[in-house]
């Protein structure tokens, strides 16, 4: 647990409290990408310099974008009338308690069975490559088809207007 | 083929740019006010007065005794933006033909109205106003600077010639044919009154016998 | 003595931290070259506002700025002065905290862009197995910075010059990735000293650069293009052209964070042309073995020098495309045209060294081009116009 996982860590989760406390939705957006941006520099922290990248590459460079331009072409941008909290937060707030405390234990009794100081295995981009196209092309066919058929989707959807003004 | 558009274009701007080191024809900048372009003989500003250089009326200096303009208003009553105004002197003096004429006591064209559309030029039964050329005419005074009196448009025929020559050549030689006229006019009724005059005592003479 | 010049800075830079305590002299190392850095490219941009305006003047039957200094060369000076003292207007209803962090965003990611550029024989500041990986993501924070520049001026104008730009960012990013797989696939690693080094050998005095192969002009005809659209150069400026939205998204930015946006641009410029002359044109090395002795540096900034005078000379040659024709550009000819790039250079890899794989891949190439070319010249019927409402 260095200094520096410190402060990265601080770095995200207070963009994550950010994203959601903040009442004008495209600030909340940002301090998401701020998050974003703080689990790309853990992850390169973490020496995975391919997954590090990428979540840049995807997360900042698209997904935050897209998320923007969503706030932006629905009315989201407007900043809510009742307030950030809804009515039903000791639910979320319960639910929420219940799932965290689910992940905590697992990831704590997975970290507490490894041994302690074994050391984190180097991964070339070239392996990762190899194992995308040798052992795991199937998920990564079935994961383009389900990009295209995303694409297709939205394309249809963009067009179906067409045909109402014909 | 696509793209074949673009390189000839391409082709086309790198020429002019290697071409403006070399040939005036792909570098037309004149670095005014450094070079100048030399004036061209129809171009026009605002108007001056012209006087002749030839002292006609003895006193005054040399731009009022030669002034050719008469003060007949037409110019004053022709300018569309009306920036002309006149006043007729009380007394008159002689022209080139010997005429006896008024002349203007006052004469102020405000440049900052004229439109420089040389109506009053094409009007001037007299070939007194004409344009002039000069542009740099910036003061800091808005008012009182940009109003000429008539001192500051009286120019000579000389300048005349340098600025207009062929213009100036015709209005010369118009001017002369008109004096040549009235001179051969003024001499035929000298000789005929000279003749009449010098009839007249033949007949007492040859009548008293 | 020529290896001397050529790693002249290295063994500066050597010299200079060794006065330090051996504890801090990597870190002293790595922050000399990053002011180095932080220096040297704003000085570029610099000099290049003036090339460009006097070039762009030759190309237009004009003198450039020719008043400031010798021929105009303190023109940024007495334009630097100009910004930095100007008057700061924020719009009174903008979004203050966005409005500020917007150009700052920009800067800073070009910036780093920087840190992976070989420029010259060991020469990088980072030397990273990702290089290019690392590129690409800083790149794609460029794309949130304006449209935050354009969200946050609540000017509907500046919104729709933000929203294009990013549109635009978005469609011609998938045509730069793809157009530089090409060369890692060839090359073999995504490390930029490492692709440097692939293009560094020499046959009969000729580079093995990857522009002199089919697959590697087509790629680096479709890099230019994609890189011009990237940094909203002509005849891409749709979204900060004057006559179209005033200036798209940086309209309510003035005095120095304006600087900011235009410096940001600049080196954006810089920097896609250094990762084009790392990819294509052999980073630092010569094109004739004769002339290895000139030092690597001096090829690598002629290079990235003579890539600027091409995007200054593309200003002046060619109208902008509008946003349609921009966005059918780059999705109906461009992409299929990379995608068969990709195809090329597999085939190319695979057929080993021979005459043949230069034959087929320039033929399929060339083929495509044509039959694509005129597909895009046909007369397009130009019928009554109609219009779609977004939902």
């Amino acid at each position: 647990m260095s200094f520096v996982f410190y402060i990265l860590s601080a770095l995200t989760v207070a963009g994550a409290l950010a994203a959601v406390l903040l009442k004008n939705t495209v600030h909340c957006a940002l301090a998401l990408t701020v998050a974003f941006a703080g689990l790309a520099l853990l992850f390169l922290d973490l020496h995975a310099q391919f997954a590090g990248f990428a979540q840049i590459l995807v997360y900042i460079g698209a997904v935050a974008i897209l998320v923007v331009f969503a706030i932006l072409l629905t009315k989201g941008s407007e900043t809510p009338k009742d307030g950030v909290f809804s009515k039903t937060w000791l639910a979320g707030l319960a639910v929420a308690a219940a799932v965290f405390a689910v992940l905590g234990w697992a990831v704590l009794q997975s970290t507490s069975r490894l041994p302690q100081d074994v050391k984190a295995p180097t991964v070339t981009v070239q392996q990762i490559g190899q194992s995308l196209v040798g052992r795991y092309v199937l998920p990564l066919e079935i994961v383009a088809v389900l990009l295209t058929a995303a694409m297709i989707g939205a394309v249809i959807i963009a067009l179906h207007e067409k045909e109402g003004l014909q | 083929m696509l793209g074949e558009g673009i390189l000839k274009g391409m082709v086309e701007t790198a020429k002019n740019f290697f071409g403006s080191y070399f040939s005036a024809e792909r570098l037309t900048t004149v670095q005014y006010p450094e070079e100048r372009i030399a004036p061209f003989e129809a171009a026009r500003v605002f108007p001056f007065l012209v006087f002749d250089q030839e002292n006609r009326d003895g006193g005054g200096p040399e731009w009022e005794a030669g002034m050719r303009c008469v003060a007949c208003q037409i110019c004053e009553k022709e300018c569309p933006p009306k920036c002309i105004f006149i006043e007729k002197s009380k007394d008159k003096k002689l022209d080139y033909l010997g005429k006896a004429q008024y002349y203007p006591a006052r004469f102020d064209i405000d440049i900052s109205v004229c439109m420089s559309c040389q109506i009053c030029v094409e009007v001037c039964p007299f070939e007194a106003i004409k344009m002039d050329t000069e542009f740099e005419l910036s003061t800091t005074d808005r008012f009182g600077g940009l109003m000429y009196d008539r001192e500051q448009l009286a120019k000579s025929n000389e300048y005349y010639h340098q600025i207009h020559p062929t213009e100036a050549a015709s209005v010369d030689a118009r001017l002369a044919e008109a004096k040549a006229k009235a001179d051969a006019k003024a001499t035929a009724v000298a000789i005929a009154s000279a003749v009449k005059a010098a009839e007249i005592p033949a007949k007492p003479a040859g009548g008293g016998v | 003595m020529f290896e001397t010049l050529d790693q002249i800075f290295v063994l500066l830079q050597h010299w200079l931290v060794g006065f330090l305590p051996l504890a801090w002299q990597s870190v002293a190392g790595v922050l000399l070259s990053v002011v180095v850095i932080i220096g040297l490219f704003p000085a570029l941009f610099a000099l290049t506002t003036v090339f460009e305006r006097k070039g762009l003047g030759r190309i237009q039957n004009r003198l450039g700025p020719n008043r400031v200094g010798p021929f105009g060369f303190f023109q940024p000076v007495a334009d630097g002065i100009k910004s930095l003292t100007k008057e700061d207007i924020v719009p009174l209803s903008a979004d203050v905290a966005v409005h500020f962090l917007a150009p700052v965003l920009l800067v800073v990611s070009v910036f780093m862009g920087f840190a992976v550029l070989p420029m010259g024989r060991n020469m990088v500041l980072v030397d990273m197995d990702a290089g290019l990986l690392f590129y690409f993501a800083i790149g794609a924070s460029t794309e949130l910075s304006v449209f935050m520049a354009g969200w946050s001026s609540r000017n509907k104008y500046s919104l729709m010059g933000a929203m294009r730009a990013v549109a635009q960012m978005i469609s011609y990013e998938v045509v730069l990735l793809l157009s530089s797989v090409t060369v890692v696939m060839i090359a073999g690693s995504l490390s930029l000293t490492k692709i440097v080094e692939a293009q560094n050998h020499y046959t009969w005095g000729l580079p093995h650069w990857y522009i002199f192969t089919p697959w590697g002009l087509a790629g680096f005809v479709m890099f230019t293009i994609a890189a011009t659209a990237e940094t909203n150069r002509s005849p891409f400026d749709l979204p900060e052209g004057e006559s179209e939205l005033v200036a798209g998204y940086h309209t309510e930015y003035s005095g120095f964070k304006f600087a900011l946006f235009f410096l940001g641009e600049y080196l954006a410029m810089f920097s896609i042309s250094g990762l084009g002359t790392t990819l294509f044109l052999g980073g630092w090395s010569a094109p004739f073995s004769f002339l290895t002795w000139i030092p690597s540096w001096i090829w690598f900034f002629s290079k990235l020098m003579l890539s600027i005078f091409v995007f200054i000379w593309m200003r002046g040659t060619l109208p902008r495309l509008r946003q349609d024709q921009l966005m059918n550009f780059a999705w109906k000819f461009v992409l299929p045209m990379c995608l068969l790039n990709l195809f090329v250079a597999g085939l190319w890899r695979f057929l080993g060294a021979s005459w043949q794989r230069w034959v087929f891949c320039s033929a399929i190439l060339i083929l495509a081009y044509i039959g694509m070319g005129l597909g895009e010249m046909r007369r397009k019927h130009i019928g009554p116009r109609r219009y779609r409402y977004a939902e």
